[in-house]
């Protein structure tokens, strides 16, 4: 077959290629895995900010005050919610759609947002990293609402990108989500708002 | 063979091209602008991080660890990505990949794609031969999309259309686009969202995407595309079947070497802290995302590349088209008269190596696209020496056409001055060694701004050894 025949010529042009056995340097690991960046939490809440989300800090036993209020303030009527959002979070107020069973690509492009958790949040990049673990679902619940709103608990906080790295498992699907969608496609000049949601909302959690 | 089509058929060689360039006063505001402000947000970027050179050497270290022992990475790859459920194909070159692509389009029930943007794809011309196939493959980039309703071609890496102004998009979409509002304005933000409104539908249905590939972890299998717009998401997220082209040499060894890029990739192509998402994958994941697999792994020049103990380093390229942003000469000409998908420095070293074809003239002339001031290397963020490269090629150039060509004497030039440090020196004091190269190389009317970096950085001083190691073979 075509195929198994490429795969061999490609893989002896490579060995034909390394016939001078190059042999590369070990790789220097001298850059910084964690870095003194003072309050995690202060960073990490300015720096998702600069990105024009928005934040919000509050402490645990006010999250669902803080839920109903922003959902109401934007006059979400319908919500989706991934499965295994804990049920005290769903605002009464609001018409909540579990994606189970999976809900419809138009069901989730014409609600008025997505409420999830998170795996871990980046100070010092302000990104928030999603894995399909409790409270987030599949990938497409928080690409097609318009809205995002993702809680983060102060301890699922990091400071660097090594440090995220090494909290997470590759082979589950993780976005790494840095602001809302944007562009720098004219004249290289950051605009929010193209094809995923144009707004996310982040509310820190601390004790 | 058939020819590869990296390099786009008709252009002429570099010095025309130029020339012609740097008649368009618009297309010259319109990059200066550009590049002014992406070199202004790249180095606050970067100075951000106090270990960046230390990055850099690690980005540098893993690449090499992956090219030196590339079958056995590739291999391993392929194992953990079947295990988890994708399906690894292998193609020698363009016309290879664009034939997997098709018939696995096909075989999905497809006659459209969605694409997000991807250099590789690009690179090997997917769209035109998804067309002679009877497929349509809309480009769901906003750049990438300006470029493909311009019926224009790309001039630069990251963002295809940055020859364009906001006018001109505008212009552009009210006349391409039959569902622009008629009050579409040149304001950003509604541009934006003209595209967004554009696409949307076509997300939403669309059976099979296409897609290129930033990394992949060989111990893992994972893949990942860096993005902005959610156009990476969306093609990654709702079609029943992905199909990722990824060039042979966009592995890393472990999850661990991506904390090195993820930090590199962001900083050196946008300027940004992060990109606004990155997409990891692992073959396939029941009840999330595409449940059918294909990665295509493409060679087209590479393995050729690779032989080339030198010219090899090229096979580093993260593409983050950092080295465009501060280079005098792109700036100048933009990224169309280098007649590639790769324009600029990091074009100029390895389209000639891709193309594999130096009796060529326009990718002959590629290499002296240079005025080797060096700036290119100093943002590179995985340390390739652009300009000893560039000067390596050169003498396969003329090695490649006799020693009596302008390019033989254009290099004599250059030889001369660089034999003798003081008159290296001296060189760089006057302007740039690109003076030298120019009478011969016929490259004499772009203007060389070099003096300006040359003066705060270390001599570009292409490894002397080999330089006079070619020098003696040629004149002997
Ligand atoms: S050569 Fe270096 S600077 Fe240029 S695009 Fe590639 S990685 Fe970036």
């Amino acid at each position: 077959m075509a195929s198994s025949a490429s795969r061999a010529e490609v893989l002896r042009r490579i060995r034909i290629a390394l016939r001078d056995n190059p042999q590369p340097a070990p790789i220097p690991r001298d850059y910084d895995v964690s870095r003194d960046l003072g309050d995690l939490i202060d960073v990490f809440a300015e720096r998702v900010a600069d990105y024009r989300a928005i934040v919000h800090r509050v402490r645990a036993e006010r999250l669902t005050v803080w839920i109903d209020g922003l959902l109401e303030a934007r006059g979400a009527q319908r919500m989706i919610a991934p499965t295994d959002l804990p049920e005290d979070w769903l605002s009464p107020d609001v018409e909540w759609q579990r994606d189970s069973p999976p809900l419809s690509i138009d069901a989730m492009d014409s609600s008025d947002g997505v409420l999830t958790a998170c795996a871990v949040g980046i100070a010092e990049t302000g990104t928030i990293v999603l894995d399909a673990g409790v409270g987030q679902g599949r990938r497409a619940l928080t690409l097609l609402p318009d809205y995002h709103l993702c809680v983060v608990r102060a301890e699922q906080v990091v400071g660097t990108v090594p440090e995220a790295l090494a909290r997470l498992d590759p082979v589950r699907p993780l976005t790494f989500i840095s602001g809302p969608s944007a562009t720098s496609d004219i004249e290289l000049d950051r605009v929010e708002g193209v094809h995923g949601p144009r707004t996310l909302e982040v509310i820190i959690v601390q004790d | 063979m058939a020819r590869n089509p990296v390099t786009w058929l008709g252009t002429p060689a570099f010095p025309v091209a130029a020339k012609k360039a740097l008649t368009d006063t618009q297309l010259r505001r319109n990059l200066r602008k550009a590049t002014t402000t992406i070199r202004g947000k790249r180095s606050l970027a970067v100075g951000e991080l106090p270990d960046w050179e230390d990055l850099r050497r690690a980005g540098e270290a893993v690449k090499n660890e992956v090219l030196s022992n590339l079958d056995s990475y590739l291999e391993r790859l392929e194992r953990s990505v079947t295990a988890r459920g994708g399906i690894v194909h292998w193609a020698r070159d363009a016309a290879e990949a664009n034939e997997i692509v098709l018939r696995l389009t096909k075989a999905a029930g497809a006659d459209e794609v969605v694409k997000v943007k991807s250099m590789a794809t690009a690179e090997i011309g997917l769209n035109e031969a998804l067309e002679a196939g009877g497929v349509t493959a809309i480009e769901t980039d906003l750049a990438e999309l300006i470029v493909q309703l311009g019926k224009d071609r790309p001039s630069h890496i990251l963002v295809p259309a940055i020859h364009r102004n906001r006018s001109e998009i505008k212009e552009i979409f009210r006349r391409e686009m039959p569902d622009a509002p008629a009050t579409l304005s040149d304001e950003p933000r509604e541009l934006a969202e003209a595209a967004r409104a554009h696409l949307r539908r076509k997300f939403l249905t669309a059976k099979v995407a296409v897609s290129g590939a930033n990394f992949a972890v060989a111990d893992t299998g994972s893949v990942v595309v860096v993005e902005s717009e959610g156009n990476g998401r969306m093609c990654l997220t709702l079609p029943q079947t992905l199909i990722t082209v990824m060039g042979i040499e966009k592995l890393v060894p472990s999850w661990r070497d991506l904390e090195v890029f993820f930090q590199l990739l962001p900083r050196s192509s946008t300027a940004e802290r992060m990109n606004p998402y990155t997409s990891v994958w692992t073959g396939v994941t029941p009840g999330d995302g595409p449940q059918e697999f294909h990665l295509v792994l493409l060679d087209n020049g590479r393995t050729a590349t690779l032989a080339d103990e030198v010219g090899r380093a090229a096979l580093r390229c993260i593409r983050c088209s950092a080295c465009l942003n501060v280079c005098p000469v792109y700036e100048r000409t933009g990224g169309g008269a280098y007649g590639s998908v790769y324009p600029g420095p990091i074009g100029a070293i390895l389209t000639p190596q891709l193309m594999g074809n130096l009796q060529d003239k326009q990718t002959a002339s590629l290499p002296f696209a240079s005025s080797l001031c060096g700036a290119c290397f100093d943002a590179c963020p995985v340390r390739i020496d652009i300009p000893k490269i560039l000067v390596h090629l050169r003498g396969k150039v003329v090695s490649a056409k006799g020693k009596r060509g302008p390019e033989a004497i254009a290099m004599s030039a250059l030889a001369w001055v660089m034999r003798d440090p003081k008159r290296f020196a001296a060189a760089q004091r006057a302007g740039s060694l690109g003076r030298f190269v120019a009478k011969g190389g016929r490259i004499g009317r772009l203007p060389w701004p070099g003096s300006k970096w040359t003066d705060s950085r270390d001599l570009p001083v292409p490894p002397a050894e080999s330089f006079r190691a070619w020098w003696r073979r040629t004149r002997g």
